[in-house]
């Protein structure tokens, strides 16, 4: 290979960006909203879904299937944000449905990626548990843009051997005591963790919803997760991570999932996880219907299906999550005695209180003033903190 | 001799009329050879980049996520004023650097010894023992190096067999450090490898002869003459290092994030694919900067 041409590939290179630098500009527009339905029609044949990993399992997919003759594709996400950019991709009938959760379900209504559903076409909607069936995180200005699905919490799991006395505060992963060996999410949203500690913990900076902040609270939240990064062995992106971080003894103690505590308890690891005393964040997943749906008639069998009690149950049980549907306890007593107790099935409002569901942050705020920070804040200053 | 008979080859079929005028024009045969690969340079190489920059002046409706099309600096500026884009694009330029001074220490004697030194049959043993690890799968070797680096890894046990205490270093800048330079050790040891072979054994033997010894032979005669292939290897162990994203996510810590895993976060994660665009900027302008000192180094004779 000459040299020369080396000079003038680079030449080439720049000489190229100019140019095009001075060309291009269009914009684009937005989805528009449909009329509601008012009965589910003939189905389509086919349902195409982007949902959480194991949310369209072969267990309640396939009789599905045969009851309504729609074939279901699924493409697994990882990430909330990963459900998002989906989405939006390919101009949004791509897919039909998607099981978000409530950081990405704002993001999808705003960016109009989805469009509002019918509820009297979901019977079993009205045996939803009274906070799931109108949650701020999918219904806004009285518009139902989608059905609730499952929720859980996200909790503080530890190694019982390594982690004693066992902790009752979220306090034990921002103290030095367990330094390089915590774990906690590589997710924007775990700012809201850090703001709820800081809710009880610094009641002086007046924070009384986590994902809620003005600029100096979230810059309060972000100082306290600058300290907690020296403190942090590895930021988890996938539930596998952490898990394998606890069964090869490098860390001891994290934020995680009720998945990680039931795959860790499977392998008969020493863990046990608690939701500390300051309350937990949590996510509640909710099916939303894209705005571009090909196949709303599916789509719409699809929620009657996955809110019935029995299937309700059935992905309960699997995944260590809480129904929606207040009949599931006792469909979860016949696949597994007491599961209804253990995954919350039956607990009490203030169970359902304890928790501060994932929602996108956003720049009104309840008090009516437009000074909260917005998501894409919360992630440059997550970047900042974890960078 | 007449004009009909002048002119019956040019009038036969229209290929061979073709072909004539091929024949002819060198720089059309020439021309139409490399229309192919050049289009695909041009087409799909150039304007990706000139896609890339062009929309690393957008920016992103925080609202709704849609790109704006409006020019606007936004992005550099948030790159040159916000400390974590300073920071991390400093550690993937340092570790990049780290990474290729070890694998040039470690291959050069490497390299040396076998052609210089191996019998024959060593050699070619040698010679398939650095390429086995390209067989398998970049994730495979990267995760291997997570168990062997973890608490309760190899390396520990090891290290407690022979008395000496347990070292702490998986999930950090050391580990990614350590991963990075096994993993693209093969491509600095190869154009070194091609560089020593390519030394005259007489340009030995005259600097013996005029009474250089070993070192001095080695630091007048045979390093002067495989510099290029060292600059070489290090185009590729810097750029693979510096356009990398997966070993950090793997094998990284707190704070181990690459220029590739802020890009990533922010297409696949933030959907701010401006910003992304903005900073991918950065490593083109940095490897554009070192292929010219490269170059110098007379680095490209050597490929």
């Amino acid at each position: 290979m000459r040299l020369a041409k080396i000079d003038w590939l680079l030449g080439a290179v720049l000489l190229a960006m100019m140019v095009g630098a001075s060309a291009c500009g269009s914009s684009s527009d937005n989805g528009s909203a449909s009329n509601l339905p008012t009965k589910i029609g003939k189905t389509e044949g086919q349902l195409n879904l982007v949902a959480w990993e194991g949310y369209a399992e072969p267990k309640w997919v396939k009789p599905y299937e045969a009851k309504t003759g729609c074939k279901v594709h699924a493409k697994y996400a990882g990430s909330s944000d990963e459900m998002v950019t989906l989405m939006r991709q390919g101009g949004g009938g791509q897919y039909d449905m998607v099981s978000a959760s409530g950081d990405a379900s704002l993001r999808l209504i705003r960016g109009g990626e989805v469009q509002p559903m019918n509820v009297d076409l979901v019977p079993e909607w009205k045996n939803f548990f009274p906070q799931l069936q109108s949650p701020p995180h999918n219904t806004v200005d009285g518009k139902h843009y989608g059905i609730s699905l499952q929720w859980g919490p996200n909790t503080l799991l530890y190694n019982t051997k390594s982690v004693t006395p066992a902790p009752t505060s979220w306090s034990a992963i921002y103290g030095s005591q367990y330094k390089g060996e915590l774990s906690v999410p590589a997710n924007p949203i775990q700012i809201a963790d850090a703001a709820l500690y800081l809710s009880k913990t610094q009641p002086s900076l007046g924070i009384s919803d986590p994902y809620e902040l003005t600029e100096a609270q979230l810059n309060a939240a972000g100082e306290l997760l600058k300290k907690q990064k020296s403190l942090i062995k590895k930021y988890w992106a996938l539930a596998s991570d952490e898990i394998e971080l606890f069964k090869n003894g490098d860390v001891v103690m994290g934020a995680a999932w009720p998945y990680q505590y039931s795959q860790l308890k499977a392998a008969k690891e020493p863990v046990e996880q608690i939701i500390p005393k300051e309350g937990a964040t949590g996510w509640a997943d909710t099916w939303m219907l894209s705005a571009n749906a090909k196949h709303p008639n599916c789509a719409y069998e699809w929620v009657n299906w996955v809110s019935s009690p029995k299937v309700q149950a059935e992905q309960a049980t699997t995944y260590g999550e809480t129904p929606v549907n207040t009949k599931a306890c006792g469909e979860m007593e016949k696949i597994e005695k007491g599961s209804c107790e253990v995954y919350h099935a039956n607990a009490p409002a203030s169970y359902f209180d304890s928790i501060k569901f994932w929602r996108t942050p956003v720049a009104e705020c309840g008090n009516g003033q437009d000074d909260c920070m917005d998501y894409s804040k919360w992630q440059q200053k997550w970047t900042e903190v974890t960078g | 001799m007449n004009a009909t008979g002048l002119a019956a080859p040019a009038s036969g079929s229209t290929r061979d009329r073709v072909s004539a005028a091929l024949f002819r024009r060198p720089w059309l045969r020439g021309g139409l050879l490399l229309s192919g690969p050049l289009a695909w340079f041009v087409l799909i190489y150039l304007a990706a980049l000139v896609v890339l920059f062009i929309s690393s002046l957008w920016s992103v409706d925080s609202f709704t996520g849609d790109v704006v099309h409006s020019w606007t600096l936004k992005n550099f500026e948030t790159l040159v004023e916000v400390d974590t884009y300073r920071t991390i694009a400093l550690r993937t330029i340092g570790i990049a650097a780290a990474v290729t001074l070890t694998d040039a220490v470690l291959a050069l004697p490497f390299a040396f010894f076998a052609v210089r030194i191996a019998p024959r049959r060593l050699q070619g043993a040698l010679f398939v023992a650095v390429l086995i690890p390209l067989w398998s799968s970049y994730l495979v070797r990267v995760y291997i190096w997570r168990l062997i680096l973890a608490k309760d890894g190899v390396l520990n046990w090891a290290l407690e067999q022979l008395g000496l205490g347990a070292l702490n270093i998986g999930y950090s800048n050391w580990a990614m450090w350590i991963v990075f330079s096994y993993i693209w050790l093969p491509f600095m040891i190869l154009p070194i490898w091609a560089a020593i072979e390519r030394v005259p054994d007489s340009m030995i033997e005259a600097s013996a002869d005029l009474g250089a010894r070993g070192w001095r032979t080695f630091r007048s005669v045979l390093f002067p003459l495989i510099l290029p292939g060292i600059a070489a290897g290090s185009i590729f162990t810097f750029s693979l290092t510096l356009g990398d994203y997966i070993t950090p996510t793997l094998v990284g810590g707190a704070g181990s994030d690459f220029i590739g895993n802020v890009v990533y976060q922010n297409v696949g994660v933030a959907s701010n694919v401006p910003f992304a665009a903005a900073f991918a900027t950065v490593p083109l302008v940095v490897m554009g900067v070192y292929l010219l000192i490269a170059r110098r180094l007379g680095a490209f004779e050597a490929l």
